[in-house]
């Protein structure tokens, strides 16, 4: 398996996906050589066996594969875009005097390829020197099926197939038009398209994602088969506790605030339920290149004694967040699969989420509701503070239908697919 | 007679700590003590300390000779007491020579006077009180914060019994008028106004030390040739800058302090100039009319006008809802309440969350907290939602 993180070292939920699919796999017997640009020492390698694109040294038995550099280099496409960025590192990196601290290196570990100078171009450039240092991989493992996940290990799966002639899976976490709207980065959506032509199967985290690929990347149906995501069950700490400092009721917005996630539509929601009922208060957790104009917006909309921003939560905070939550609202305009839902069911908080989300297939007990119909949205929210019935409903039956997402289930369908490219593994 | 009229302004808000989302309710302590005292020793021995020093050697030289003018705001006197008794005791012994004089102004630095005229009137008092109380003086001329005036401000003022009150010499509101004579106020003509030369202000406070000014390098006698030039009806020069202009925003290192040392000694030589308290320049001088200031000024930026703390959709909103808890306030009669409200109220945290300084430069990053406005806000905010709540309780 080809990925760019893994579990502590994350920025987004595709390495958090990634731990729960090879954590679910190893229940059916399937072994799985893990491949990240750089392993930290500190990962969970119960389950797997992680590689370090890093640890290959570069000898002159690795450069018989430079064909494949050539054949990856047209890929190099100048840009600054990054997946999975967090937009607040992402910021600092612009901002390129502050980009030094141990902090950031920990938690974007992926960029530190980049911090050699001109860094848009470099992305693609270390996606080119990974399919290099994959074709190497793939000559000197045993293994049955490539499976990679998201665009930037698709070289990589590519070159790992034309080395050892396995057949390849690639996993789409997410397409380029849910990053970007319409406005797709070309180099991004070519090597994702490259990467599902040369794929044997092609995952889809959605029925949504799916659509995407057929529609707008000309997939052939018959080869894209979707696996829901799940959800990992919560450890929290034996002594978790949590005093919230107020007695209203609090609805949370938490993900990157960027055009993606709708922050815009949760603040405009959040000014018609404060003007029915002003005992509430808004949260939006997390940060992104809407920020400040979403602080301007409550600002406008004179709501900021009751809406609040948390900035930017990690760890314990996510949790903290979540138990002094009394609803969770994702409002994302184009959302593959969100996996923040199930987390904030989890802890019990009744979620509403956008119909333009993956997680909305799976979800039954959750209000679903149009991203951009304010009114529907806060007529959800207000409905969810104040009938308590329903509330209760929801905490009730969502908990045990989150529980029962299971990365088993998800994995025994990855495992169906690998079967149906090469038998039994 | 002609003379020099030397104000500065000695102020430090209490700079809010790094107050988060989850601490709204539960933590109701909103200051950086840390920040607050390592900023005040480091002004204290840069500024304060040796600025007074030099006073205070200038007036035991040329005894009578050498006035000068002091406002302090309540904020500051109460950094003083906790971080910096030295510097209160410096300022004391310049207040016991008799040449020094105390101005008047809100207790917080506030803005309150635009929004809230009981609450402006009780913070003048307190200010008042706590000056009595630490100087044992009884300021007789008010200043508003950052010079913020108009007519109506003026007349508040006239009405708590000041004669006398300074602002900016605003191009826009003198036109072709003369900062350089003592004017009165439009509605209350009691009320004196004396008015900031900007010109020559400025070329001290923020030219000082700037290479590229064509008058660099600026000499005391090359000063006082230009008072010299001035029309010799032309009474008053009104020198009023910020304290920290003295070995802070002009380092030692500039030789800002030697050209202070050397200053009245230039002035007595070369000219007729004397210098006088804003106190003695209305009791000498008449006023030559009135000035009409319809809408607020203030001495900062280009503009002279209020848009450094209000005016943008943060800073209105921050200021509303805080004035909003003012009846409450009053209500609770809480002294732990008071005070936050008191300190809450201090002009910085609004200059903070102005979006002009993308233009505007320096002066505003100046001992700045904050990377950027939207955190100056949403960190008042935060601790503004803490403070409303414990009012509601």
């Amino acid at each position: 398996m080809f990925g760019w993180e893994f579990p502590p070292h994350i920025t987004g939920g595709l390495g958090t996906a990634c731990y729960g699919l090879t954590k679910g796999l190893s229940h059916f017997d399937t072994e799985v050589i893990f491949v990240v640009p750089k392993t930290y020492g500190d990962e969970d390698l119960k389950h797997i066996q992680l590689k370090d694109a890093g640890d290959v040294v570069i000898t002159e038995k690795r450069m018989q594969y430079e064909e494949f550099w050539d054949k990856f280099r047209y890929l190099e496409v100048g840009s600054n875009l990054i997946p999975y960025m967090d937009p607040e590192e992402f910021a600092k990196i612009y901002d390129k005097k502050i980009f030094l601290g141990s902090e950031y290196r920990e938690q974007v570990f992926k960029t530190k390829f980049t911090f050699t100078g001109t860094y848009g171009k470099d992305l693609f450039q270390e996606v080119a020197r990974y399919a290099l240092i994959a074709s190497y991989i793939a000559a000197s493992n045993d293994f049955d099926i490539i499976h990679a996940h998201d665009w930037l290990t698709y070289s990589a799966g590519i070159a790992a197939k034309e080395v050892s002639g396995k057949p390849l899976v690639v996993h789409m976490h997410a397409t380029e038009f849910d990053r970007s709207g319409d406005n797709i980065n070309q180099g991004v959506y070519d090597i994702e398209r490259a990467g599902m032509e040369a794929a044997d199967k092609v995952i889809a985290v959605s029925n949504l994602t799916r659509r995407i690929i057929i529609e707008r990347y000309r997939i052939p149906p018959e080869k894209v088969v979707t696996v829901h995501n799940s959800v990992e069950p919560l450890s929290l700490p034996e002594d978790f506790k949590l005093t919230k400092g107020f007695k209203e009721k609090t609805v949370t917005f938490l993900g990157r605030v960027t055009f993606q996630k709708g922050p815009d539509y949760f603040i405009e929601a959040a000014k018609k339920v404060i003007d029915v009922d002003p005992n509430v208060r808004f949260v939006m957790a997390g940060s992104g290149d809407m920020l400040n104009r979403m602080i301007k917006r409550a600002a406008k909309l004179g709501i900021t004694t009751k809406f609040h921003f948390a900035g930017f939560l990690k760890g314990q905070e996510v949790y903290e967040m979540f138990s002094m939550s009394d609803v969770y609202v994702m409002p994302s305009v184009s959302e593959p699969f969100g996996i923040s839902p199930l987390e904030a069911m989890m802890s019990d908080v009744p979620v509403i989420i956008s119909k333009q989300s993956g997680v909305a297939e799976v979800l039954k007990h959750a209000l679903k509701v149009d991203f951009w119909d304010i009114d529907d949205m806060a007529d959800a929210i207000y409905g969810l503070l104040h009938y308590e019935g329903l509330s209760k409903m929801f905490k009730k039956y969502g908990k045990q239908e989150v529980e029962n997402l299971r990365w088993e289930n998800s994995a025994f369908k990855v495992k169906e697919v690998y079967k149906s490219l090469v038998g039994d593994v | 007679m002609r003379t020099i009229c030397f104000y500065f302004q000695v102020h430090q808000p209490f700079r809010l700590k790094r107050y988060k989302f989850f601490d709204i309710g539960n933590d109701h302590y909103y200051y950086n003590d840390f920040e607050n005292k390592s900023i005040m020793r480091k002004v204290a021995e840069k500024c304060y300390l040796p600025t007074n020093k030099t006073f205070l050697d200038l007036i035991n030289e040329y005894g009578n000779n050498v006035k000068i003018a002091y406002s302090i705001s309540g904020v500051a006197i109460d950094q003083f007491e906790m971080y910096a008794p030295d510097v209160l005791d410096s300022f004391r012994a310049l207040v016991d020579t008799g040449k020094v004089e105390i101005l008047s102004e809100t207790y917080s630095h506030s803005l309150s006077s635009l929004k809230n005229r009981e609450e402006f009137e009780r913070q003048v008092k307190l200010h008042r009180d706590k000056v009595k109380q630490v100087f044992g003086v009884v300021p007789k001329v008010f200043r508003n914060t950052e010079l913020i005036y108009s007519d109506w401000i003026g007349e508040y003022v006239a009405d708590m019994g000041y004669k006398g009150m300074i602002t900016e010499g605003a191009k826009h509101v003198l036109g072709w008028k003369s900062p350089n004579y003592l004017y009165c106020n439009a509605i209350n003509p009691k009320l004196n106004i004396l008015l900031k030369n900007f010109k020559l202000s400025d070329d001290i406070a923020f030219r000082f030390s700037n290479h590229d000014w064509p008058e660099f390098p600026l000499t005391t006698e090359k000063f006082v040739s230009w008072l010299n030039a001035l029309d010799p009806k032309e009474e008053i020069i009104n020198l009023f800058m910020d304290y920290e202009t003295f070995g802070e925003h002009q380092w030692k290192e500039t030789g800002i302090f030697e050209f202070l040392k050397a200053l009245p000694n230039a002035v007595f030589k070369y000219s007729d100039f004397k210098f006088s308290t804003p106190s003695e320049v209305i009791k000498k001088f008449d006023p030559v009319g009135a000035i009409h200031v319809p809408h607020p000024i203030s001495w900062a930026d280009e503009e002279r006008d209020l848009t450094a703390w209000l005016g943008n959709e943060l800073q209105d909103e921050a200021f509303n809802n805080l004035y909003k808890c003012y009846d409450r306030v009053k209500e609770l009669n809480d002294p732990e309440i008071w005070k936050d409200w008191l300190y809450l109220q201090t002009s910085d945290h609004f200059y903070y969350m102005c979006t002009k300084w993308f233009s505007d430069g320096d002066v505003h990053k100046y001992f700045n907290p904050y990377n950027s406005p939207y955190e100056a806000f949403v960190n008042y905010m935060n601790i503004l939602s803490d403070f409303i709540i414990r009012l509601e309780k």
